[in-house]
């Protein structure tokens, strides 16, 4: 099959269209659009680790996969469907391009923990409703106690989680050592130089704000 | 020495041996282990604990997970399930605190239904030694694979090691004798039982995968004796599997599927379970006799 090599954003949409057969959609307006094409177009290497940890709604992850030439842009047709790779929630043994499986919420902290206890740079997206979730509060403590600098959570910020996070869910980020930083999650320059500074001895913790334009 | 004890020496030289292993544990433990960069202590937070290991496998280590029964197999449940089974990469899980060894503690630090638990998820191997130095072999052969291992650790040891893999036959009866299958610590007491009985005895160490080749190759009467020292019946389908074209008659012993509300010995416990040799004598007569061996419950 042929692989896509140079998709780029505007061809996003047209993308996640061939997933789900929806034509009207204003594809924008995904929380986690933006966030992964910044990752992927500017800032991961073939040595780093990126690990979707909240799975949920993954169009917006094989699109970008797709545009990247991870996924065969055929590949994306059959979403969902019995012999397809590309389910609901996202397989890492089936689905090219995937590092980790996930679907069900907190699993994807402790793993990066452990990738990046091995030296390896890894970048986790979690989802602020997903932080309700208390597995991920042990990965949160133990990464920033041990200031583990190789990793970086993304955590894509709709104002959706039911009980909110008074004072912004960063702060929690920062209480247990980590550094932590709010950004436009729709802006592109400010998400990349978000994801490049580096604090030595120290995990981050990038809040994508991603309130939903009214 | 204890197979506890005997682990932490097998793991501190691990470390040493092997640049590819890595040590997760979740407090207990930690003080019994040398200070290694490859010895992480993630403080008592054992759904971290698999997660960390699993990420570690995801970059080519062969993590060595140790607790306490409950907290390394129930609390991460999900986690060893996803996180491992999911994700495709392996570990070494090792418990100790079997079954009622920690009678004194009560239930919340007892979990005979280990093995059953683990054992519905997709590829896993269990070991339950019966001796130290069955142990140190399968901990020794689990380091050098790259699958899910369960080791089950006991502070009931036998009073010697078996030798060879899968279904051992250490004693053989006549044709018609019944075949008792002794699990890992239960060999002491199921050798004491039958002592004075006609009966094939045999000793299996590991129970997944079952050895059903080797269990329809020592079964020659009609009768199968399953001794287990955790949940009653975990490994009664696997023998029913495995004889599903012969008939046969099955008696699994185990610890009962109840909420056991007693302190004390672990000796004690073994007794009130009918899992001594008296308990598995009497069983065993029941059974034979043709009586219900459930009514003594």
């Amino acid at each position: 099959m042929a692989i896509a090599q140079h998709l780029g954003y505007d061809d996003l949409p047209a993308l996640m269209t061939r997933l789900t057969g929806d034509e009207k959609h204003d594809w924008s307006s995904l929380s986690t659009l933006d966030v992964l094409w910044v990752l992927y177009d500017r800032v991961l290497t073939a040595d780093d680790r990126f690990l979707l940890s909240k799975g949920h709604g993954p169009a917006a992850y094989y699109a970008v996969l797709a545009a990247k030439g991870f996924i065969p842009v055929e590949g994306l047709d059959g979403f969902g469907t019995f012999d397809s790779p590309l389910g609901y929630h996202p397989d890492r043994v089936i689905a090219p391009g995937v590092e980790i499986s996930s679907g069900s919420l907190g699993h994807g902290l402790g793993i990066a923990v452990g990738r990046a206890l091995a030296g390896r740079r890894t970048f986790c997206l979690v989802g602020n409703g997903e932080l309700d979730e208390g597995s991920n509060w042990e990965a949160v403590q133990w990464a920033g106690r041990i200031g583990l600098g190789a990793l970086t959570a993304v955590v894509v910020d709709n104002h959706s989680s039911t009980y909110h996070w008074p004072g912004g869910v960063e702060q929690r980020f920062i209480l247990e050592g980590w550094d932590g930083v709010r950004v436009d999650g729709r802006d592109h320059e400010a998400l990349e130089a978000a994801f490049r500074h580096e604090v030595a001895e120290q995990p981050r913790c990038i809040v994508a704000d991603v309130r939903r334009p009214s | 020495m204890t197979m506890r004890q005997r682990f932490y020496g097998l793991a501190a030289e691990a470390l040493d041996e092997h640049p590819h292993v890595a040590m997760v544990f979740a407090e207990i433990g930690v003080g019994e282990m040398p200070k290694h960069p490859r010895m992480f202590n993630v403080g008592i937070r054992e759904q971290l604990m698999i997660g960390v290991a699993a990420g570690l496998a995801l970059e080519g280590y062969r993590p060595v997970v140790h607790s306490y029964t409950p907290f390394v197999v129930e609390r991460p449940y999900e986690q060893i399930k996803l996180d491992l089974g999911h994700q495709d990469v392996g570990a070494v899980l090792v418990s100790t605190g079997a079954s009622y060894d920690s009678a004194y503690s009560g239930r919340t630090h007892q979990a005979p239904e280990d093995v059953a638990v683990i054992s519905a998820l997709p590829g896993w191997t269990v070991h339950v030694p019966g001796h130290p130095d069955e142990l140190e072999t399968l901990f020794t052969r689990a380091l050098a694979n790259d699958d899910r291992v369960y080791i089950r650790m006991s502070d009931e040891s036998n009073h010697a090691p078996v030798r060879g893999d899968g279904l051992v036959v250490l004693r053989e009866g006549s044709d018609a004798a019944p075949l008792v299958v002794a699990v890992g610590p239960t060999l002491g007491p199921t050798l004491a039982a039958t002592a004075e009985l006609d009966a094939t005895v045999a000793y299996l160490a590991t129970v997944r995968p079952f050895d059903a080749e080797g269990l329809r190759a020592a079964f020659r009467g009609t009768d199968v004796v399953l001794v287990e020292p955790y949940l009653v019946g975990t490994s009664s389908a696997e023998v029913s599997r495995a004889l599903s074209d012969r008939p046969h008659r099955l008696l699994a012993l185990g610890v009962p599927n109840a909420e056991f509300r007693h302190y004390g010995e672990a000796a004690e416990h073994r007794a009130a379970h009918g899992l001594d040799a008296a308990g598995i004598r009497a069983s065993l007569d029941r059974f034979e006799s043709g009586a219900d061996p459930r009514r003594r419950l």
